[in-house]
């Protein structure tokens, strides 16, 4: 094999000019990253939201949220992001159809990346949600109604905080799911942290290297998110439970 | 202070409790005891209507408890209960567990509830593990704390569902003692407990359940001295032996 090392080429002027190769790369780095970061905080408040609510006695709301994780889990994610970004704008009313396919194309891959990322986590945030409460003994739900607790703060006060503790390992590796994910993203166009290594392999001829930086990012990303994460886990352990001291 | 007529409750095809008819006065203390799935535990969760029941009436304090319109939590904030396994908040200190409904149900300021708070838990001889969490203590302490959580709220009566039957046998007296002092003050008491000697010593009143149904329901010494139903001789004779 005869291939021509060249890790020189991130320093290389850009195509376009104004820019290195591995301006193009840091690019990718923020996009992959901001993109994941807000789809993140809005799944997990969904998935919160739904989450609990699987779990109430109303009858109504419990089955709206089985229908939502049963839909947003069983589609694939690249026909959702398809769905979101090719399909739903038809669908709209006219006015506001035209509204959204006249803004800025950046803004358009990236609202539905956004979103198509942000349920499609939710749905599984709300999973792990539901078997955190549901994983609590159910003599704690009646220890909060007994005081006169009504069940909203049952579920504030009582239920949520132990659920929550229980929920952490299995939603941080929602969360690294939510930046590995967001790759599919490059097939509609956005040009994130995958997307600019295929551009970049299109306009060097470097796959190798482009890939390895790729790789590594996605690493560096995904190495902090587990520190972090199982620093927080250590912060909010609690005293003589499971795993507490 | 709690009349319980003609309350009925099924699962399904599975008859849980049948034209239960009873009533607990003011500062009386009764003993509820039977064989396991006899429907005491649920007959007492009824009580607070932390389970439903289908036909029948229960009068707390002047409130009917299956009534749609009740305000459960209200009702609820000032009957107190203590569950076989203490079900402490674990996530809070033993202080937090002891202020919390009193702050956020009955609006009490920090202050007070605190004080309260560690009152009772001077009262249940726990003063020294106040910033503890439940984790870090026995059985027997974290029903205590459990106690002292209920009697913070100042209820109006107390109920009981099985609170020694998850602790070790060492750690049984230091409840009951607690419940005797309890039964002593005055408090209205409803005991689903299967302490015979606890019984003997406070109760007026013994009611024994099988299969649902109230077998008998009399004074403590005919209950003890002279059981009517066959089923009653048969449970004391095995319980009583050892």
């Amino acid at each position: 094999m005869s291939y021509q090392w060249n890790w020189g080429v991130f320093l290389q002027p850009s195509a376009s000019g104004d820019d290195t190769y591995l301006g193009w790369m840091l690019a990718g780095f923020k996009m992959t990253i901001g993109l994941s970061l807000t789809a993140w905080v809005l799944a997990l408040l969904l998935g919160a939201l739904i989450g609990v609510l699987r779990t109430v006695p109303n009858r109504a709301l419990a089955g709206f949220a089985t229908g939502y994780v049963e839909l947003f889990r069983n589609i694939p994610l690249l026909v959702q992001l398809f769905i979101w970004y090719f399909v739903l704008p038809e669908l709209l009313p006219e006015s506001l159809g035209n509204l959204y396919k006249q803004s800025n194309p950046l803004l358009q891959q990236f609202l539905a990346s956004m979103i198509c990322l942000a349920l499609f986590t939710s749905a599984r945030v709300a999973e792990q949600v539901r078997a955190g409460i549901n994983s609590l003994p159910k003599g704690q739900k009646n220890a909060g109604l007994a005081l006169g607790f009504t069940l909203p703060q049952t579920y504030r006060f009582v239920l949520l905080p132990m659920a929550f503790r229980l929920v952490v390992p299995p939603l941080t590796s929602e969360f690294l799911n939510i930046f590995k994910n967001s790759a599919v993203c490059s097939t509609i166009g956005l040009l994130e942290l995958a997307a600019q290594g295929r551009q970049l392999v299109d306009y060097t001829a470097q796959p190798y290297e482009s890939f390895i930086a790729v790789t590594l990012a996605y690493l560096l990303i995904n190495v902090t998110v587990m520190f972090l994460m199982h620093r927080f886990e250590r912060r909010i352990v609690v005293p003589g439970y499971i795993g507490g001291k | 202070m709690i009349q319980i007529s003609n309350v009925s409750k099924h699962y399904g095809a599975f008859q849980v409790l049948t034209d239960c008819t009873t009533s607990v006065s003011k500062g009386e203390v009764i003993v509820v005891c039977g064989p396991s799935g006899s429907g005491k535990s649920t007959l007492i969760k009824c009580v607070n209507g932390l389970e439903p029941f289908q036909s029948g009436e229960i009068i707390v304090n002047g409130t009917s408890v299956g009534d749609p319109k009740t305000n459960l939590s209200k009702l609820r904030a000032h009957v107190g209960m203590v569950f076989q396994n203490f079900e402490l908040f674990p996530h809070m200190s033993i202080t937090e567990n002891l202020t919390i409904a009193q702050t956020k149900v009955l609006g009490r300021g920090k202050e007070e509830a605190m004080d309260k708070g560690l009152k009772l838990l001077d009262r249940v001889g726990l003063k020294a593990h106040a910033h503890k969490f439940p984790g870090q203590l026995s059985g027997g302490q974290q029903q205590r704390v459990a106690i002292a959580r209920a009697l913070a709220m100042d209820p109006i009566c107390m109920l009981f569902d099985e609170p020694t039957s998850a602790l070790d046998p060492e750690m049984v007296n230091e409840v009951l003692d607690v419940m005797t002092e309890l039964a002593r003050e005055g408090m209205t008491m409803m005991c689903v407990t299967h302490e015979m000697g606890f019984a003997k010593r406070v109760a007026n009143r013994v009611i024994f359940m099988d299969q649902g149904r109230i077998v008998e329901d009399d004074s403590k010494e005919a209950f003890f001295a002279n059981p009517r139903s066959e089923r009653a001789q048969q449970f004391l004779a095995k319980i009583l032996h050892h």
